[in-house]
């Protein structure tokens, strides 16, 4: 089930079954002067079938918005076995519910999708990535704002790591800080039609911050190579991470001023119980990713980290799950972030789809659930 | 040391690019195409940037032969830390047509300009993977010349070059005025940081023309033809031995 079924290279509409592998896609559409319009760690192995049933978020998302968003159409096999056709190529159809909504990010409990017509933008001409250090998350904000007013429509991705990812960076994988050292460090890539608008943005943009001292130190990048080698400073925190024993992870939405709040509240909380307390993730997303590492599974640290990592997101209005989804380990925290009359219409809606709930059981949806 | 040295780049598609074939078949698309400094002329600077920070000698001069678009190519160079930059001007049809031969005679013009002691070049360039400016360079101007160097360092009045051969490694010493050309384990060069970036904008390029040097660029070569390497031929999976011998057998190989 890893065929294109079409291409339109004038709406950019790609129909394809769920199969296709999310970077053979991108293959196929760069060749023909397309991207999709996510991208992610595990593009190499990840289908896009299961990345619309968990609406993938990843790197893109600043620019090119959600699956939701770019996903146009679905085909769906039901738990009765009816195929549910919405694979429509239309842009804009206003006719009746729009139930392809209900799929995307439904975690395969609601249909099994088989097929996705998806919107794709034009390959940029010209992407340059910045890497960037701050003094302080403070001064990161300000640069993202800065950011956003100077760079404004060619910013495709604003990242951030800590100092704590960049010592593991390099211990573990002997990754090469190309600036000095700094508290915090942020991946700015911009895309755009045009090379020389672009890079002329970019340099006054750069100028603006390293002379308000917003930023201490940074480097920036046009060519392929040295774009890849930057990106690999945020993509392989994980692949670091994994060096380090037992990892609990935790992928949080927050209101983007709060989200180091958590990350140092956590070191204070867990004090020496935890080897490593990092935070890393899309920044300009408002999305935590917060990594806590322990030399081997360690029961006791993990009943201080939950429920107090749920209930501190919970407080500040957050999501306990930004893009990971719930599956089978966090169904039972939802409420967290989601109120029972929520969760309970949520259940009628399972009940409607799958009486007999044979799709994808004890995922998503809380067990005490009727 | 009051020592001038002088490092070539050279501005050529930028490594990670697919390259495609013109349908005309006269060279390669360049029109639109990412471009970079030649990876080898990267650890060429790195190399003359570190001896200057050592303060083994006084200034780097970047040089690169090309139209408008190769001074981005200097103004890196620049950001990593050399000190001035001179484009030589070449454009059409004498751009396309420009090889080692011309390069050459324009570098050694320059080191005499200059008053260069040291010249030091990638040891080739990805785009022709020609090797051979360095060492026709060192011959124009009968300089002793260190290829493929894989170590560099100063001693006494000498420098001692350490190549890496077919063989493994060789040490040599050469005098100076000397050509050196830089081989991929010389050294790991620099990412350009924002501070150098904005101060290499100040930095002065001058433009000079290949006359005024008293060279001329015109070439001795003519490309005939560009083709692309053919295309790999499918493997084909045989079921058993017997399948095997047979399908050699057909293809006349047993």
């Amino acid at each position: 089930m890893n065929q294109v079924f079409a291409f339109d290279n004038i709406s950019g509409i790609l129909t394809c079954q769920a199969g296709c592998v999310l970077e053979n896609l991108s293959h196929y559409l760069e060749e023909r002067d397309f991207i999709m319009p996510l991208d992610l760690g595990a593009k190499g192995s990840c289908h896009i079938g299961g990345n619309v049933s968990t609406n993938a978020g990843g790197l893109r998302l600043l620019r090119y918005g959600s699956l939701r968003g770019t996903v146009l159409g679905l085909e769906v096999v039901l738990a009765d076995g009816r195929v549910l056709n919405c694979l429509a190529t239309l842009r804009k159809d206003n006719t009746g519910y729009d139930l392809k909504q209900l799929f995307i990010g439904s975690e395969g409990t609601l249909g099994v999708i088989t097929a996705v017509s998806i919107l794709c933008p034009r390959k940029p001409k010209a992407v340059n990535v910045a890497f960037l250090g701050c003094s302080s998350f403070q001064q990161l904000l300000e640069t993202f704002q800065c950011c956003r007013g100077m760079l404004g429509e060619i910013l495709s991705a604003f990242e951030f790591l800590d100092a704590s990812c960049m010592n593991l960076l390099e211990k573990h994988l002997k990754l090469t800080n190309p600036i000095t050292e700094c508290p915090f460090y942020i991946v700015i890539e911009t895309a755009g039609s045009n090379a020389t608008h672009d890079e002329e943005k970019l340099h006054q943009f750069l100028e603006e911050v390293m002379t308000s001292s917003l930023v201490t130190d940074g480097t920036v990048a046009t060519e392929a190579t040295k774009i890849k080698a930057l990106w690999s400073l945020r993509e392989r925190v994980t692949e670091a991470l994994t060096h380090e024993g037992y990892t609990y992870k935790y992928d949080i939405s927050l209101p983007v001023e709060k989200i180091y709040d958590l990350v140092q509240d956590m070191r204070r909380h867990l004090g020496g119980m935890a080897k490593n307390v990092v935070g890393y993730g899309h920044v300009g997303d408002g999305n935590l990713h917060l990594n806590i590492t322990s030399p081997s599974k360690d029961f006791a640290l993990l009943a201080a980290i939950e429920p107090y990592v749920y209930e501190w997101t919970s407080q500040w209005k957050g999501s306990i799950s930004a893009e990971h989804g719930l599956g089978l380990k966090k169904r039972n925290y939802i409420y967290y972030s989601k109120p029972s009359e929520a969760v309970a219409l949520m259940g009628s809606i399972k009940a409607m789809l799958d009486p007999k709930g044979i799709l994808n059981p004890y995922k998503t949806l809380p067990d005490n659930i009727n | 040391m009051s020592a001038r040295v002088l490092v070539g780049v050279k501005r050529v598609i930028d490594y990670a690019v697919k390259i495609r074939v013109k349908p005309d078949h006269t060279g390669v698309v360049t029109d639109g195409v990412k471009h970079s400094m030649n990876p080898f002329c990267e650890i060429a600077v790195e190399e003359a940037v570190k001896l200057k920070e050592k303060k083994l000698i006084k200034e780097v001069v970047a040089v690169s032969c090309g139209p408008q678009q190769v001074q981005e190519t200097i103004r890196t160079a620049l950001a990593m830390g050399a000190d001035r930059g001179i484009h030589v001007e070449v454009s059409g049809k004498d751009y396309e047509t420009l090889g080692p031969l011309q390069v050459s005679k324009i570098l050694a013009a320059l080191a005499k300009k200059e008053e260069a002691s040291l010249i030091i070049l990638g040891k080739q360039a990805i785009d022709d993977d020609c090797n051979q400016t360095g060492q026709m360079t060192a011959a124009l101007l009968d300089w002793p010349q260190g290829t493929f160097a894989s170590e560099l360092a100063f001693e006494a009045d000498k420098l001692k070059v350490v190549r890496e051969i077919d063989g493994g490694l060789e040490t040599i010493k050469i005098k100076l005025p000397a050509v050196v050309t830089a081989d991929l384990r010389l050294n790991t060069p620099r990412y350009a940081t924002l501070p150098n970036i904005m101060k290499a904008k100040k930095k002065k390029i001058a433009m000079v023309k290949p006359a005024d040097l008293g060279v001329d660029v015109s070439s001795r070569l003519e490309v005939l033809k560009v083709d692309e390497p053919p295309t790999r031929q499918a493997g084909v999976k045989v079921e058993t031995v017997e399948d095997l011998v047979g399908k050699l057998k057909e293809a006349g190989r047993v």
